[in-house]
């Protein structure tokens, strides 16, 4: 309190205070930073043919994109569980996820899928996150062999009855 | 013919533009009153052509004349009318219009009402907003003419995605883009007092009505969009810290931080450079914000269609008009000259405390964003950064800052004391210890983070309150306490209103993040769950017909302790055009928390699997957006801070140091 009762400090000393007040927090954050991005907040954004090559291990949480493969949709006797496939069109993933599906969740469509792998090799999602807009795929759910997939997306009428049906 | 006179103006618009971003700087460098009386004209040219391009757009999606390329992409016949004209700027090329609509229209704004700024500096801001105009009509009519014909014509349109027929996303974009562009009149008053090499409390009582004036519409742009989800994905869930959701929060913070360090070039002509710096990187947030939305290059589940061609030219525009104001202000900064002196415990340390920590989140969301692009250019595979990271964060940064807005308003400007102001603030802390303390007792330590926050919240809330308090000198003198509160100004109302606003979002964040009650199941018509203490009875569904689908529609007789609260209607609607499912979540506010119910799919033998939630206040989310919304608009309002209306005069706080 003393600085406070000999008046105001100089120019100079204040633009001190200031740069350092600023430059502590930065540390601060970077610091921050760089021990949040060592932790369980980054995750692997894989394709299926990536989890077969990388071997990942059950239990290791990533997050999943692909399409979901036609013809592999079906729902357990609960009603709730849900189990597709999904593939980048050089490998696929059998999936099961409990709970309602988005919207725009259907076969053949891209779908990114967050979770992680379970003994049997069954990847459990805890959350599917469909795209907003049906002309586009995220960079991650495009299969990397995609002429060799026949692609659905030209005939959504039909892959959106399928879903129904499955 | 609509279509072609479109296409016209814009071509007319993009001219004008060029001659505004021009001449008036020559006019500047001679001396040339009439080149720089130029800059009015053209500016209002550009507004004139920009009008009549789109009417003519929106004359093409209400009159669903499907020659026209993207009315054919993004309409049908069938479509409400409302969404026929929301359709305008639901998509890339229309919306990319809408935005040089509004860039003219705010310059058009300043031309009109700046008529007392001083000839020369109106010219330059203008010539500045010009170059802006020039960039994003190229970007049209180079990338994403929306005026483009289709021969033949087809007979239907392919109609606008479901998810976006909705009355909160029809007015989503358009609020946040007035956002997005209210910061370019900040980020061209910046530039043109680098340029003139002097920055005013007249220059901070212009840009800092402009700042507000963007934030309150990010503000409710955001809070749009997050309620959007909340209702409209059937999730719950209202915030995802997705790369496209951050990059309308990264203005939001830079603006945040502007409007604070704007206050104090104007009341003590201090921070002038920083708040120089601060306009020119809001604005820059604004066009990354376009650049990550519009070009694709980050996955998101906010996907909109793009094209790698305008990726690269909103980049190349992006490092234009950032390294470019970046490089100018290098050059010019250090010639402004230094402001006034303040005391380490004053009103001005507190606002630059806002300002490190505003910042300091905002490039840590920035850092968070963009790392995935890094680490994929790095050729270390695709990686996504999730949520725990950015809560983290907000958590670390923002908790001090609530602290020292507890105590902020309440400091003198130039030199305070702490120990006066913690005397009036003392009983808000008690209060929120109580608070906390109670919270984590009845829970027996099981929501510590919880009681955290909450104490956080209340704490902001009742130290808000005090402040009013001791404003109007309700303990001292209780009688004349109601004449006090006439003689507080509109702009101190906004600042309380605002700031109480920031607790009750961090109360309804709190609350309803720890204590949701969420339950799926499946029920059958008679089946009865209890959420929370509310029993909801399923009474089966019923077919429904809407105008372009069809919907199941499932009925829940809700009640509490036997008493009957409401029926909850969620639908699952099947779109024709497109072919497509949407969720419409049926919620009950009450004061308590919200009711919401979403159906799902026939699990044969007459059961439907169902989602049933309670959200404890989760209102406050809306509430508290509101309350900052209106605060803005109050301070707005205040006279002293209209638009246009400051004068020549130099303000007395100014002139003090």
């Amino acid at each position: 309190m003393s600085g406070l009762n000999k008046g105001l400090k100089t120019r100079k000393q204040q633009r001190l205070l200031v740069v350092s007040a600023a430059v502590t927090t930065l540390v601060g954050a970077v610091l921050l930073v760089l021990f949040a991005l060592g932790g369980d907040s980054l995750s692997l954004f894989l394709q299926p043919s990536d989890v077969k090559e990388k071997q990942i291990s059950a239990g290791q949480h990533f997050r999943l994109g692909g399409l979901v493969e036609a013809g592999s949709f079906s729902r357990d006797a609960d009603g709730l569980t849900y189990r597709f496939s999904v593939t980048d069109c050089a490998a696929t993933l059998p999936v099961q996820f409990k709970g309602l599906l988005p919207d725009l969740f259907r076969e053949g469509q891209g779908v990114v899928t967050e979770g992680e792998l379970n003994a049997d090799g069954v990847f459990v999602a805890s959350t599917v996150l469909a795209k907003h807009d049906e002309n586009y795929n995220p960079p991650g759910t495009l299969p990397k062999s995609a002429d060799q997939c026949v692609h659905p997306e030209n005939s959504p009428y039909e892959a959106n009855q399928s879903q129904v049906g499955g | 013919m609509a279509g072609e006179i479109g296409h016209f103006s814009l071509i007319l618009a993009l001219a004008f533009a060029l001659v505004g971003a021009s001449l008036p700087h020559i006019g500047a460098l001679r001396g040339d009153n009439r080149l720089m009386a130029l800059a009015d004209r053209a500016v209002l040219a550009q507004f004139l052509m920009a009008v009549v391009a789109f009417a003519a757009l929106t004359y093409a999606f209400v009159t669903s004349d499907f020659s026209v390329m993207n009315v054919a992409a993004n309409s049908h016949s069938l479509k409400p009318m409302l969404y026929k004209i929301s359709g305008v700027w639901g998509n890339h090329e229309g919306s990319l219009l809408f935005w040089v609509l509004i860039l003219t229209l705010f310059g058009a704004l300043v031309s009109w009402r700046g008529k007392k700024l001083p000839l020369r500096f109106r010219s330059r801001v203008l010539a500045v907003q010009s170059l802006l105009v020039f960039g994003f009509l190229c970007f049209i009519l180079f990338t994403s003419n929306p005026f483009l014909r289709l021969d033949p014509a087809p007979l239907e349109g392919t109609g606008l995605n479901p998810l976006l027929q909705d009355p909160g996303l029809a007015f989503h974009p358009p609020m946040l883009y007035l956002g997005y562009v209210g910061l370019s009149i900040a980020f061209s008053f910046a530039v043109a007092a680098l340029l003139e090499g002097e920055v005013t409390p007249l220059w901070a009582r212009w840009v800092r009505p402009w700042a507000l004036l963007a934030w309150v519409f990010l503000t409710g742009g955001i809070a749009l969009g997050s309620w959007w989800a909340y209702y409209e994905l059937g999730w719950g869930g209202w915030w995802f810290w997705d790369p496209v959701e951050n990059a309308s929060f990264m203005p939001w913070l830079a603006a945040t931080a502007l409007l604070h360090s704007a206050i104090v070039v104007e009341k003590r002509d201090a921070l002038k450079s920083w708040t120089i710096l601060l306009a020119i990187i809001a604005f820059s947030f604004s066009l990354l914000g376009t650049f990550l939305v519009r070009s694709g290059v980050i996955t998101s589940v906010h996907a909109f269609a793009t094209d790698p061609a305008r990726g690269i030219f909103i980049l190349a525009f992006l490092a234009l008009v950032i390294g470019g104001s970046m490089a100018l202000y290098a050059w010019r900064a250090p010639r402004l000259s230094p402001g006034g002196l303040f005391g380490v415990v004053s009103r001005e340390s507190g606002l630059v405390l806002n300002n490190i920590f505003l910042s300091t989140f905002a490039a840590v969301v920035l850092v968070g964003t963009l790392y995935p692009l890094f680490v994929e250019a790095a050729g270390a595979g695709q990686i996504t950064v999730g949520p725990p990271f950015f809560e983290y964060a907000a958590a670390v940064l923002m908790s001090p800052l609530i602290v020292a807005l507890g105590f902020g308003p309440l400091l003198a400007w130039k030199r305070g004391k702490l120990s006066r102001a913690a005397q009036i603030v003392f009983p808000a802390l008690v209060v929120a210890l109580v608070a906390g303390t109670v919270l984590v007792w009845r829970t027996t330590g099981g929501y510590v983070m919880t009681a955290f926050g909450l104490g956080l919240a209340v704490w902001l809330i009742t130290s808000v309150l005090l402040e009013i308090a001791g404003r109007i000198k309700l303990w001292q003198a209780p009688g004349k306490a109601l004449g006090g509160l006439a003689k507080i100004t509109r702009a101190q109302w906004g600042m309380s209103l605002a700031h109480a606003g920031l607790g009750v979002i961090l109360l309804g964040i709190t609350v309803s993040e720890a204590f949701t009650d969420e339950q799926l199941l499946v029920m059958a018509p008679g089946d009865t769950a209890s959420v929370a203490g509310y029993d909801f009875t399923f009474d089966g569904v019923a077919p429904v017909a809407g105008p372009n689908f069809s919907a199941v529609r499932g009925f829940f007789q809700v009640s509490e302790e036997g008493a009957f609260l409401t029926t909850l209607t969620p639908e699952d609607r099947v779109y024709t055009n497109p072919a497509m499912n949407t969720t419409e979540a049926a919620i009950y506010p009450l004061f308590a928390g919200d009711l919401y119910a979403v159906i799902g799919e026939a699990t044969g033998t007459g059961r439907w699997s169902v989602r049933l939630y309670f959200k404890p206040f989760i209102s406050g989310l809306w509430l508290g957006a509101l309350m900052m919304m209106i605060g803005g608009i109050l301070s707005l309002s205040d006279r002293r801070l209209r638009i246009g209306m400051p004068t020549g005069k130099r303000s007395k706080v100014g002139r003090a140091v």
